[in-house]
């Protein structure tokens, strides 16, 4: 007997997460399948965590209304979903005379697209107020809707809150292709079996060229991986308090500095189009090409202090834009064909997807409402995803009053980041559960500082081992074919 | 074992440099010797190098590791310093209070007259020597790999490439070949060995693995786990030398690119770092630039030899104690006053006996209600009278004092604290 | 014919750079050496050279699962891979005391493989 669901979700991104999240409120079964061993792996596990205020996209886009729409409502999800998020603004700089008219261009682009609280700075005032920022500043936008996330735990916390109202999520399950009956979509085909469901969501990221192919929709959408590297600095030395961006260019925002949730300083992204999409490799003349972007923002900072790199890619599509008179070739895609029945498709959706997420999430429940969905609301749907406790950023009174309730709280396994033993384990049994080592230090931050896991990875393979009750040998760091260790010491092979 | 509220020393790390200085605190004097360890045993890094090499200089004799921690730890105790693990410090302060964190004890804070930070160093890794490529697993530093095959009891490689040709690198080259693994060659970037030459020999050439110097890791290769490294030659300068490029197959690569002292503790205590060293700025006696904080091995910089960094702890653990001794002994010169029988509070609060020798101090202070006959002021240390004084009535609104003279000293002196009654005559 | 064979000496950690005179298979001086561990160095490393073998063994119900063991003196350096092999094959059962025996003349070299630290029984 294969399942029935009403909904299934391909893709556990932030953008499928979300979708789950906000269609759990109503009555129907509902399915969030992905191919990785832990949620947001793919897009969204590599970025840099802005929500943008929306000036950058060009106005009449579908990119445009979704990033304003969507920008206004991430004080009230951080709120439900407890995530941090801080509306620090960010400011568009411009380094000599000639980038100053691109800044008051991005200003008018703004004020199309509707975004709220956007100023002009001289250069006088950025200077005064961003001490290291380099002197030949001319002037800046200052946006002050701009705001910080970490996009880990704005997946994670989506995902639980969807679970907690009753989603299912099956992980390390692949798409393969649709079942359909004449020209309606009835279920899935998976490395795990077929699935069926009145509805299927194409929320696969940069694979959602492909499975919106197998639909036969948009045969001509084709996904092109960009890959963008950065550089993450160590905490103590901090140079910046706000999001500096440069001024845009043809290959996209450009090579920003700013200070993660985390408190360490990020530089990046470089945009460069590549074949693979799984191709997540920095390379010298990357990292080279990120730091002489960052330098020209902030010359004075020193990558010496350097902590860690990592490239993201982003699924930059090629749907032109719908408004009629615009000329743009890779809006987001966001619609019910009507060339298939029962498949909501979504793809294209690189920045600002992040910040688009809860207004996609939202436009799908509308859709479907329109397409003639009844979408019952449940009576115990339960906006709130409670937080857990985070060590690192109590008092000295919370630390002890939390060690005194629960002694594994007092046990430090990540001694750069002071991750305590009761996190990782909190973890292990949370309603979306970690069970690789990178799952829980997307979850924790354990591991992210200056020793990089050196400390901890041996400890955290002994708690998974425990808390899963597998063997060491069988703990990994992102799923099979990422184990750690080959065999015991002593158990030689002949 | 109840934690004290003060110690004289606390030692922070249990490695030989942190073992030395608790001896040589305790042999010098300190009452309470207090040191912490993070892992769930003493000993530090020593626990897993099981290696040869160590206590020739100090005790004359060719140790492993653990032996050599095991020699020190026994001494340490017998002495009776007392030791906590599982327990890491996460915050010191200027004044020397410690925030320190346990299943056992809980949070809490400790208080030292002196502390001496041996925390050691810990191993670059991948980001900081900036190796481009893919992110799998098997990229291990040589520590995180030797805690493994030597302690926990797994192999977390088979087929290995070693960037960087530290010491710990080449142990862990002959380590893991004893073991069953294939090391297929240990890549320097510099024209010349970085460890020890005697590991050269007894590690590398002895089994046969080849040093390429002037050699790196261009990129890593692989998803899930490493699947290549791709070497390559560089020039003077670092550069790559075009054509020279090596696809090596392997499943881990082991970093020894070099050790940086571990300083975010004494970051949060105030201690001014070198940037050089990575290490605190200190003196000909170990002490930082905070007064009473001192510092002891490879948290200052990273040495050669355990018996050197044995020898920096023992200086430092000595002048800890010294340090701890005198602000004991200056504790103790002050004796709290007391505000006794109808007397609301005495200004000074407490007293430094010494200066009363010198000269005469006037004690100040109001009565809690009036009384309107003739009373003692009295001054007494809780058995005997030290001195008194009439007056003809008492009432808040008006200050009373009374005067010790230099000739109580001999009776304060004795006194561990003052109480002044105010009685009826 | 005199033969000069450049070495780096091992008994200490200073890592001398010796060079051995040998003539008729013998060694007839050395050079280079810092202190007398150095000539003997020499001599032993061009005729019997020896090395110190540190490793483990599997213990049964220890505070670890491994317990590190040592020679207590150097063991001729051909017999390393045959002596591994050996003190791979035992298993001790904790508790254990430092420089405890765990094997006794290792392959007839006349040298103890010891206990490197005690090994205290699981909790």
């Amino acid at each position: 007997m294969q399942e029935q669901y009403d909904y299934i979700i391909i893709g556990g991104g932030v953008v499928g997460c979300m979708v789950a999240r906000w269609l759990s409120r109503y009555e129907g079964k509902i399915l969030l399948i992905d191919k990785a061993a832990d949620i947001g792996m793919g897009v969204s596990s590599a970025n840099t965590a802005i929500v943008h205020a929306g000036y950058d996209p060009l106005p009449g886009t579908l990119k445009a209304y979704m990033n304003v729409k969507a920008n206004s409502m991430w004080d009230q999800l951080a709120g439900e979903l407890n995530f941090p998020f801080e509306r620090r603004g960010d400011y568009v700089v411009a380094i000599g005379d000639e980038e100053l008219p691109l800044v008051e261009k991005l200003m008018q682009q703004g004020k199309q697209n509707g975004v709220p609280g956007m100023v002009m700075l001289s250069g006088a005032e950025v200077r005064r107020r961003e001490k290291n920022i380099n002197p030949e500043v001319s002037g800046a936008l200052w946006a002050s809707t701009g705001g910080i996330c970490d996009p880990f735990q704005v997946t994670i916390a989506a995902a639980e809150n969807a679970v907690m109202n009753g989603v299912t999520i099956l992980l390390e399950t692949a798409f393969e292709d649709f079942i359909m009956q004449g020209k309606r979509i009835i279920g899935i085909k998976t490395n795990r079996g077929d699935f069926l469901s009145r509805w299927v969501i194409n929320s696969a990221g940069l694979y959602s060229d492909e499975v919106m192919h197998k639909a036969g929709i948009r045969p001509e959408f084709k996904i092109t991986p960009r890959k963008g590297e950065y550089f993450i600095f160590d905490r103590a030395e901090i140079t910046i308090d706000n999001v500096l961006f440069p001024v845009p260019s043809a290959k996209g925002k450009g090579i920003l500095v700013t200070t993660t949730l985390h408190e360490n300083t990020i530089i990046g992204p470089n945009a460069n189009e590549i074949e693979d999409k799984e191709d997540t490799s920095t390379t010298k003349a990357g990292l080279d090409e990120v730091a002489a972007g960052a330098l020209k923002l902030v010359p004075s900072l020193n990558l010496r202090y350097s902590i860690a790199n990592f490239a993201g890619i982003r699924p930059t599509g090629n749907a032109p834009c719908k408004t009629p008179g615009i000329n743009y070739k890779s809006d987001f895609i966001i619609e019910i064909p009507d060339e298939v029945e029962g498949f909501v498709n979504l793809g294209g959706i690189e920045s600002p997807g992040l910040t688009s997420a809860p207004a996609i999430a939202a436009e799908v429940v509308d859709m479907l409402r329109d397409a003639g969905e009844k979408l019952v609301e449940k009576k115990e749907w339960d906006p709130i995803r409670p937080a857990r406790p985070r060590f690192r950023n109590m008092s000295h009174k919370d630390r002890q009053l939390l060690v005194n309730m629960d002694p594994r709280y007092g046990q430090v396994i990540c001694r750069c980041e002071n991750i305590t033993e009761g996190e990782i384990i909190a973890e292990i049994h949370s309603p979306v559960p970690a069970r690789t080592y990178d799952a829980i230090k997307r979850r924790t931050w354990l591991g992210t500082g200056r020793c990089q896991g050196g400390f901890d990875m041996p400890r955290v393979v002994n708690i998974l081992s425990r808390e899963l009750g597998i063997s060491p040998l069988e703990v990994t760091k992102r799923g099979k074919g990422s184990e750690f260790l080959f065999r015991e010491t002593k158990e030689v092979e002949e | 074992m109840a934690l004290k509220n003060i110690y004289d020393v606390v030692v922070v790390g249990s490695g030989p440099g942190g073992v030395a200085a608790a001896i040589e605190a305790k042999k010098n004097g300190a009452d309470d010797v207090l040191i912490i360890e993070r892992d769930y045993e003493l000993g530090g890094i020593l626990v897993q190098c099981i290696h040869n090499g160590f206590g020739l200089e100090l005790l004359k004799e060719d140790l492993p590791g653990p032996a050599y921690a095991q020699h020190f730890i026994e001494e340490m105790l017998s002495l009776g310093v007392e030791a906590l693990l599982n327990t890491m410090v996460l915050d010191i302060t200027p004044n020397r209070h410690l925030f320190v964190s346990s299943k056992e004890h809980g949070y809490v804070e400790i208080e030292a007259r002196a502390i001496v930070l041996a925390m050691g160093c810990r191993e670059r890794t991948r980001p900081q020597i900036r190796i481009p490529g893919m992110r799998p697993n098997g990229v291990f530093t040589a520590g995180t790999a030797q805690r493994w095959v030597n302690v926990e009891g797994y192999m977390p490689a088979k087929d290995v490439v070693i960037l960087g040709s530290g010491d710990i690198g080449m142990i862990m080259a002959r380590r893991l070949t004893f073991e069953g693994a294939k090391v297929e060659r240990v890549l320097e970037i510099q024209s010349y060995l970085s460890g020890l030459s005697r590991n050269l020999v007894q590690c590398l050439q002895d089994y046969n693995i080849p040093l390429q110097l002037n050699h790196t890791v261009k990129r890593i290769m692989g998803k899930n786990r490493v699947e290549a490294v791709e070497a390559v030659q560089v020039d003077e300068k670092w550069n790559f030398i075009p054509g020279t490029e090596e696809i090596i197959p392997c499943d881990t690569l082991l970093l020894s690119v070099g050790l940086i002292p571990e300083n975010e503790l004494s970051r949060k205590a105030g201690v001014k770092l070198d940037p050089i060293t990575g290490g605190p700025y200190v003196d000909e006696t170990f002490q930082t630039n905070v007064p009473g904080i001192f510092a002891a091995g490879n948290v200052v910089h990273v040495y050669d030899l355990v018996d050197w960094v044995s020898e920096a702890g023992f200086e430092a653990g000595k002048r800890a104690a010294q340090y701890a001794i005198s602000l004991r002994n200056a504790e103790a010169r002050y004796i709290p006053l007391k505000a006794g029988k109808n007397v609301r509070y005495v200004v000074p609060h407490k007293l430094d006996k010494s200066s009363l020798a010198q000269e005469d101090i006037r004690l100040q202070m109001r009565v809690t209600r009036p009384i309107e006959q003739p009373v003692w002021i009295e001054v007494h240390d809780g058995e005997n009278l030290i001195t008194r004084k009439a007056e003809k009535y008492v009432r808040p609104g008006e200050m009373v004092t009374v005067v010790l003279k230099t000739k109580n000293y001999s009776d304060v002196s004795k006194a561990n604290s003052l109480t002044i009654d105010i009685n009826p005559r | 014919m005199a033969e000069e064979v450049n070495l780096i000496c091992t008994a200490c950690p200073q890592g001398c750079t010796l060079t051995a005179v040998i003539e008729n298979g013998e060694v007839i001086e050395v050079r280079g050496y810092n202190c007398k561990k150095g000539i003997d160095y020499g001599v032993a490393e061009m005729t019997n050279p020896r090395r110190m073998v540190a490793t483990t063994v599997k213990v049964k119900n220890g505070f670890h699962p491994l317990l590190p063991v040592y020679t207590e003196r150097p063991v001729p350096k051909p017999l390393i891979t045959q002596i591994l092999d050996e003190i791979r094959k035992v298993e001790v059962t904790a508790p254990v005391k430092m420089k405890s025996v765990i094997v006794e003349n290792v392959l007839g070299t006349g040298v103890n493989v010891l206990a490197s630290r005690d090994m205290p029984a699981k909790q």
